[in-house]
């Protein structure tokens, strides 16, 4: 989808803060929300990783920018724990009030802790991903000349704005992947083979920038027509 | 920027004027991540322990230092470089690292190699731990692909014109780690004196390994 989330390119953002931080959390609740996420996805396999992006990118523009990296999560794990019937809606809501009536320093989540299985699915997270086992043979070689379609899907890709309609060379074949375009909104897996593909700088953004410099970007093959 | 967003308004003090008008975002942030977790907890689907035990390994054990042995290993050892370069999976596994989907790209006095997501974070975890917070943030993604030496420069790295700049956007399943030039002065150090050395921004690609004291 043409969201804000496809930032590449954009300008207005102004510079990059690089504090330095002595944990990748915050506070408190972006662990829980790392570890929900976490466990959920990879361990759990409730929804897949494609799914999680979607719903974040379902989340509207302007709230979208207005929020912090973990409170986009924690919005599409309400939608997507929804979406897939694990909870209800009045479910989380008659949760949230109850949380809401307590004074701050009682509210904690449930505790309950399972040995068991928080060693089946640390383990599971830790596991290699499966791979799709189809051996698609690649229609690009390293070196042929492609260029990525100028398509505009309504819906979750990964194939990055900036690189619509531009014409780039195949740098690198990686092998076969699901295809997320079907596979975020649960219509398959539909693999297909990923390239790495280099765009020279200049063709995506002009003359302006060196010719020296380029982007290699990961393409899957539905992206790409011979150029 | 990131102070002023919904679910904000960590490191009171730290950020000037988040705190003021975030009071009540912040608490329903929370709020929502204590009855998602508690109803998932209910249900038996996860178990407190399962998400500490998460937070724990993410937040201590998985982490830049993984990632730097890597680069020094291939520092050190030249035919671990090439195995490296061609194929990850093996080398990694050499030093007792399970990831399948790394791709690693070498900077050289010629070559600059950075990493970035445009689209969200996507980020080498089994060898660099969580990303940092700009890393995820609009400015970075944004601009690294259109302005990388502008990026560069404001992280104190100024490339000289003749360098080539490669930027790699993470949009599909593959990760990115950068093998950052060894710098002078690092002759005869032992690979855990080398590991030290690395830092993770310069296996980001925004950095170069700086060169050890003793031989500035």
């Amino acid at each position: 989808m043409n969201g804000v989330h496809d930032m590449g390119g954009m300008h207005g953002f102004g510079p990059v803060l690089h504090d330095e931080e002595a944990s990748p959390f915050h506070a408190p609740w972006e662990g829980r929300v790392f570890g929900m996420m976490t466990a959920l996805t990879r361990g759990r396999h409730t929804f897949n990783l494609d799914e999680m992006r979607r719903a974040v990118e379902s989340i509207p523009p302007a709230q979208y920018l207005a929020s912090v990296y973990y409170a986009l999560r924690l919005a599409a794990l309400r939608i997507l724990l929804v979406e897939k019937g694990v909870v209800t809606a009045s479910e989380i809501d008659a949760m949230v009030r109850k949380f809401g009536g307590e004074p701050e320093r009682v509210r904690r989540a449930t505790r309950r802790d399972d040995p068991a299985l928080a060693a089946a699915l640390l383990a599971e997270i830790e596991r290699l991903p499966q791979r799709p086992r189809e051996a698609i043979a690649p229609r690009f070689r390293p070196g042929d000349r492609v260029v990525a379609r100028n398509q505009h899907v309504e819906g979750h890709t990964r194939l990055p704005r900036y690189a619509r309609g531009k014409e780039g060379v195949i740098h690198r074949v990686h092998g076969v992947y699901d295809f997320p375009d079907t596979k975020a909104h649960g219509r398959g897996n539909h693999p297909a083979p990923v390239y790495s593909v280099r765009f020279a700088a200049r063709d995506l953004w002009g003359d302006a920038v060196s010719p020296r410099d380029s982007v290699y970007i990961d393409l899957w093959e539905n992206y790409l027509d011979p150029a | 920027m990131h102070d002023h967003r919904e679910g904000g308004g960590h490191d009171a003090g730290h950020h000037h004027g988040a705190e003021h008008h975030h009071g009540a975002e912040m608490s329903q942030t929370q709020l929502l991540t204590a009855a998602l977790e508690s109803l998932l907890v209910e249900k038996g689907l996860l178990s407190s322990d399962t998400i500490d035990q998460l937070v724990e390994r993410y937040e201590n054990d998985i982490g830049p230092m993984i990632g730097a042995r890597v680069v020094a290993r291939a520092w050190a050892d030249p035919a671990y470089k090439q195995r490296l370069l061609s194929d990850s999976a093996s080398a990694l596994a050499e030093l007792g690292i399970h990831m399948d989907n790394l791709v690693v790209v070498e900077n050289t006095p010629a070559v600059h190699n950075a990493v970035v997501c445009t689209l969200c974070s996507c980020y080498p975890w089994a060898v660099l731990g969580l990303p940092p917070t700009w890393y995820k943030e609009p400015a970075y993604r944004s601009r690294m692909v259109i302005e990388p030496r502008t990026v560069l420069r404001e992280f104190g790295l100024d490339l000289d014109g003749t360098v080539e700049v490669r930027v790699w956007d993470s949009s599909a399943e593959q990760r990115y780690l950068v093998l950052p030039e060894r710098p002078a002065g690092t002759e005869g150090m032992t690979e855990a004196e080398l590991a030290r050395l690395v830092s993770r921004d310069s296996m980001i690609g925004v950095a170069r390994v700086a060169a050890p004291a003793r031989a500035r």
